[in-house]
């Protein structure tokens, strides 16, 4: 039969050579493998301390962005909910009323925007369905809780604050 | 005779001082040897480079509950810990740690006891250790627990053999029982360690068996008995159990520095005592001491973290057909040159 890689040994059971048999100059070898391995950099991370960079494509915590006036982008039109494939995203509409021009940038908004953050995937699909550039998901891990309910992340946390106007990727809302 | 008392009460103090905070302290390079092998660091949260560790490892011992199970015996089930350290201690009372300091005049020995049995003692006492581990096993009423125990007596007794044969041809060298004499004979004639190869290695292989350490780690195998002899224990008394073998570990290694690296002695030493005065050089010496038996420390670390354990009937074949053989031979060797050399 042919072989799928080179790799692969025939074990033979032969009688040990003198040299083998009394086993020192093996486990001598095998110190000189750990005291190698004693003096290696090694690749530990401090990690509270000091944190690995996540790749500029990672998706972690959901934003719901605003405008350059303030105004929240969201117009509850449910295209993230329905690409979402695990059904996280539920949105409650309303329509904008008078004197709230400063807040919603069109008629329409959502007045409830949860998204179950045990339920979510974290594909990405709501960020590509999107057409009002609303949602994002940033870099940053979703905090954990005691409480099931707990996850289920409203408008207070996912809104973007006023007076921010980072990037998505760079946005971090948890570190203060 | 007053004075005499103190001084040999505070030496006896500092020693067992010292090596319950050296077992502690091995601990804790155990777990950072481990770790440097293993390409990790270690501890390092609880103080500088994680140097409060073994302090709150005690803290953790003695916080956790005390379990007794209701099977065990209970009077044996608490005396085994004990004996485990009482024994562990014992044997650094013959050790000679240093020569001597001279403060006012008078002369105050580094060494507990210089008894003219040193080494008969030592054998003693080691083979006394075992009991701590069988009585432990037993009383535990459990499966694991005994086959440990069991496995951990025999280990014992097995190996016993071969170091004491190892260290025969050593005394009749030296042609002495007394652990100072011995060290001081290798300042003249140069460290045993060059007449007596063979039987370093026996004692070293030995040794590691008698403190069950890997490769020789079958009474504890984490992995077949679940902890071996100590699987009933928890709280300090398993505290106690680890401790015990850190202290073996010790003891072990100091012992080999003594016989077989020529103890406290310096290089040199004529030329250093024209600059040194005589109690600096003391602790000069005291200090090269515990230098060797660091090196013998890491060396059994470094060994448990490289080579696996051996399978129970290897151990006693390797005990009972290779290692004791070859001391008889290394004793019927050293005999002969001996001979020869009276002949001459």
């Amino acid at each position: 039969m042919e072989k799928l890689t080179n790799r692969s040994k025939v074990v033979v059971k032969k009688e040990m050579t003198f040299l083998e048999s009394i086993y020192l100059p093996a486990i001598f070898g095998g110190m000189w493998i750990t005291l190698k391995h004693f003096f290696k950099k090694k690749p530990t991370i401090q990690y509270p301390e000091e944190k690995r960079p996540f790749s500029f494509v990672y998706r972690g915590l959901h934003i719901l962005k605003r405008d350059e006036q303030g105004r929240e982008n969201c117009t509850a039109c449910g295209l993230c909910a329905v690409a979402c494939p695990a059904e996280a995203i539920t949105i409650v509409a309303a329509e904008r009323k008078k004197g709230e021009e400063h807040l919603y940038r069109e008629e329409k908004y959502a007045a409830s925007y949860e998204i179950n953050m045990l339920r979510c995937i974290f594909c990405g699909l709501c960020e590509e369905a999107c057409p009002k550039d609303a949602v994002y998901l940033t870099e940053e891990l979703v905090p954990s809780q005691y409480d099931r309910k707990d996850f289920i992340f409203g408008k207070d946390k996912l809104v973007q604050p006023l007076g921010t106007s980072a990037h998505p990727k760079t946005y971090k809302p948890y570190k203060k | 005779m007053e004075i005499f008392l103190l001084d040999k009460t505070i030496v006896v103090v500092i020693v067992f001082l010292i090596t319950l905070l050296i077992a502690m302290y091995s601990t804790w390079a155990e777990r950072k040897v481990a770790g440097f092998i293993q390409d990790r660091i270690g501890p390092n949260r609880a103080g500088i480079f994680g140097i409060l560790q073994p302090l709150a490892d005690g803290v953790k011992m003695f916080m956790k509950e005390e379990i007794i199970p209701t099977q065990a015996d209970k009077a044996l089930f608490i005396m085994a810990p004990g004996i485990s350290m009482l024994t562990a201690l014992l044997t650094s009372s013959v050790i000679p740690w240093g020569s001597y300091l001279e403060i006012n005049g008078r002369q105050v020995m580094m060494q507990i006891t210089d008894i003219n049995i040193g080494m008969l003692y030592i054998f003693a006492v080691v083979s006394t250790g075992v009991y701590g581990i069988m009585i432990g096993g037993w009383s535990s009423n459990n499966k694991y627990s005994l086959m440990g125990a069991l496995r951990a007596s025999s280990q014992m007794i097995s190996y016993e053999l071969a170091l004491g044969l190892a260290l025969i041809s050593v005394i009749m060298m030296t042609e002495t029982l007394s652990l100072k004499s011995i060290v001081e004979y290798q300042a003249i004639n140069g460290w045993n360690i060059i007449y007596q190869p063979l039987g370093f290695l026996i004692f070293f292989i030995c040794a590691l068996a008698e403190c069950n350490r890997t490769p020789f780690d079958l009474p504890e195998s984490e992995a077949e008995l679940i902890g071996g002899y100590h699987t009933e224990y928890s709280s300090m008394k398993l505290g106690l159990f680890l401790f015990a073998e850190y202290v073996n570990m010790f003891i072990s290694g100091a012992i080999m520095s003594a016989l077989f690296f020529g103890g406290y002695n310096l290089p040199f030493h004529e030329e250093l005592s024209t600059v040194f005065s005589h109690n600096t050089l003391a602790i000069l010496g005291t200090v090269s001491f515990m230098l060797k038996t660091f090196t013998f420390i890491f060396i059994f670390m470094w060994i448990r973290w490289t080579v696996p354990r051996f399978r129970y009937d290897q151990l006693m074949h390797l005990g009972w057909k290779i290692l004791l053989p070859l001391a008889m031979f290394n004793v019927v060797a050293t005999g002969t040159v001996i001979l020869i050399k009276m002949l001459w």
